[in-house]
């Protein structure tokens, strides 16, 4: 049912986008066409997440190659930022916080779908060398944090526990080894920035063409001008807040008076 | 219905928000404090950074205590110029004590010192407040006319003596302003009005009436926290506008709830409940401090240099 509507879609798409969107190395022998269903997320007042629909097909100018299967892995990152893990420890009975480790920089939103299972779509090596999985993308910044594996696990841990980082196997969809479509899940609670998305076509574990582009999100209308307002021009937007707080307060006990009087 | 917050960069349920700002506006009506050492904690565990959630709370305190003050103020419930002198002192202690919060926070122990102030503050208070209204509510039960104990001690001694026509006092000067200073220094450090410091202060130190003290120290709040609000706006940006506004549309409905409960309840069986009330966040967060905590890491994102 969904894939000849799917599949006309790309098509219209490929004929459209066919030579700007890719821009894998001529030598590769396949290589990724894509579409996202949105390439920004506006974040509006009352902005709850979004799904972001990322789909596209595999370009190949020879008969499809049998001696591995295709797989496919999508990852999203967000903009990064150093992170202070500290860690409490008990002191004279109360318990306080002691030791801290800085991570250098660490995605604020960090989601990696594949086609199957991660270990079998990816060698470690491959993994090594584009910082794939969670744990990698966090280190391959990280460099000075050595010894320190305990924290950069407690990051990792808590951001899951919150669903920033996710790892979703088995989630990207593959037809004929050509077509493939996901969609991304992204939370509530978004920073403002850009999302790299990087594809990885692999076969037998090695990476055999990877594409990349990125998804926008910023803050609109009111939460873009109250933000702007706020770090331009921080003593008007100090009296902003004042002025909403004293008319407020005041307007309620007016209001409570004339209830009262009634 | 979720509402996304601009400058805290988080999405909370905005009823969530509106109960908790209505829930500390009924307590700032009743009791004259700004809800401000119960605000704060209970932003943090929505998820709120605890910056944002300092720097908005006394945002809201404004609205609430103006909102409260009004009432108040239509009862002739507030000494003016007791709050002024207060307020004086309370602005030398703000500095004073902003002093001291930067030099705690080059020693990087900065949230530890907070935490230990509320317990130790919350409890001496509370257990003082507690022990007291108990007693004089006992009094007032075996029926005899409640004995009122004029302070003749060493406040009555000092010099420079001035007429609070509104409390009818005639005391001097320097009590008020060394009360005034000192909740500057908790307000600085703690983030705080210092409603809960204020209220029992000018109650048992001052001997102020208490009708009087609860609009007196609303008043008196109003002035410190928007200057806590400026403050933190200017260096820190981190006043949440829409966050500030759900906050305080809870929270001055529920200031004008609470101040209309207040008058229908006794002065002791008021101060009771507040000190009832304050044992019990210093309880949690004592035992936040004793007990192991479910995750013993704690994440922090490094706010970028400002422009």
């Amino acid at each position: 049912m969904r894939r000849p509507t799917l599949s006309s879609r790309l098509r219209t798409l490929l004929a459209s986008l066919c030579c700007s969107l890719w821009i894998a190395s001529p030598a590769a022998a396949e290589q990724v066409v894509l579409g996202l269903s949105h390439d920004r997320v506006a974040i509006t007042a009352t902005f709850d997440g979004s799904e972001i629909l990322i789909f596209g097909a595999v370009k190949r100018e020879s008969p499809i190659p049998t001696e591995a299967p295709l797989e496919v892995v999508v990852t999203v990152s967000g903009p990064k930022a150093p992170v202070m893990v500290r860690r409490k420890e008990r002191d004279f009975g109360i318990w306080v916080n002691k030791d801290s480790v800085a991570v250098d920089s660490a995605p604020s939103f960090y989601a990696v779908a594949t086609t199957g299972p991660f270990d079998e779509v990816l060698s470690d090596t491959e993994d090594l060398r584009h910082k794939i999985s969670i744990g990698r993308a966090i280190r391959s910044v990280g460099a000075r944090i050595e010894g320190a594996q305990d924290f950069t696990e407690a990051l990792m841990r808590i951001r899951e526990a919150r669903g920033f980082y996710s790892l979703q196997e088995q989630t990207v969809a593959l037809d004929e080894q050509t077509l493939f479509r996901t969609a991304m899940r992204m939370p509530a609670d978004l920073i403002e920035g850009e999302y790299l998305t990087r594809i990885f076509l692999t076969r037998g574990g090695e990476v055999v063409s990877q594409y990349e582009t990125v998804i926008e999100v910023n803050k609109v209308g009111l939460e873009r001008f109250l933000f702007t307002l706020s770090r331009d021009h921080p003593p008007l937007y100090g009296l902003l807040a004042l002025f909403i707080a004293v008319v407020s307060g005041w307007g309620a006990a007016a209001l409570f008076q004339m209830l009262r009087d009634r | 219905m979720n509402i996304y917050l601009p400058i805290a960069e988080v999405a909370v349920n905005a009823f969530v928000v509106l109960g908790l700002g209505g829930m500390v506006g009924v307590l700032s009506g009743m009791f004259g404090v700004g809800g401000g050492f119960l605000l704060t904690p209970l932003l943090f565990f929505i998820g709120i950074p605890p910056s944002v959630a300092v720097a908005t709370g006394a945002n809201q305190i404004v609205a609430s205590s103006v909102s409260g003050v009004l009432a108040h103020l239509r009862r002739r419930t507030v000494d003016i110029k007791m709050g002024a002198v207060l307020q004086g002192g309370g602005l030398v202690g703000a500095t004073l004590g902003v002093a001291i919060f930067n030099y705690l926070k080059s020693l990087g122990q900065v949230d530890l010192f907070v935490t230990l102030c509320y317990v130790i503050f919350l409890g001496i208070v509370g257990a003082l407040m507690f022990i007291e209204s108990l007693n004089a509510l006992r009094k007032s039960r075996r029926g005899g006319a409640p004995v009122r104990k004029h302070h003749r001690g060493w406040v009555h001694s000092l010099p420079f003596k001035v007429r609070f026509r509104t409390s009818g006092l005639y005391i001097s000067i320097i009590p008020p302003v060394a009360v005034g200073v000192f909740v500057g220094i908790l307000t600085a450090v703690m983030g705080v009005g210092g409603g809960f410091i204020m209220v029992p202060a000018m109650i048992y130190l001052l001997g102020m009436p208490t009708k009087v003290v609860v609009g007196t120290s609303l008043f008196q709040i109003i002035l410190v926290t928007a200057a806590t609000t400026m403050m933190h706006a200017i260096t820190n940006q981190t006043v949440d506008i829409v966050l500030a506004f759900l906050l305080l549309v809870g929270g001055v409905v529920g200031a004008q709830f609470g101040t209309r409960i207040g008058t229908l309840l006794k002065a002791e069986q008021l101060r009771i409940l507040l000190a009832l009330l304050v044992l019990l966040v210093c309880g949690k967060l004592a035992l936040d401090l004793l007990l192991q905590p479910s995750e013993i890491y704690s994440l922090s994102t490094i706010r970028k240099a400002a422009q």
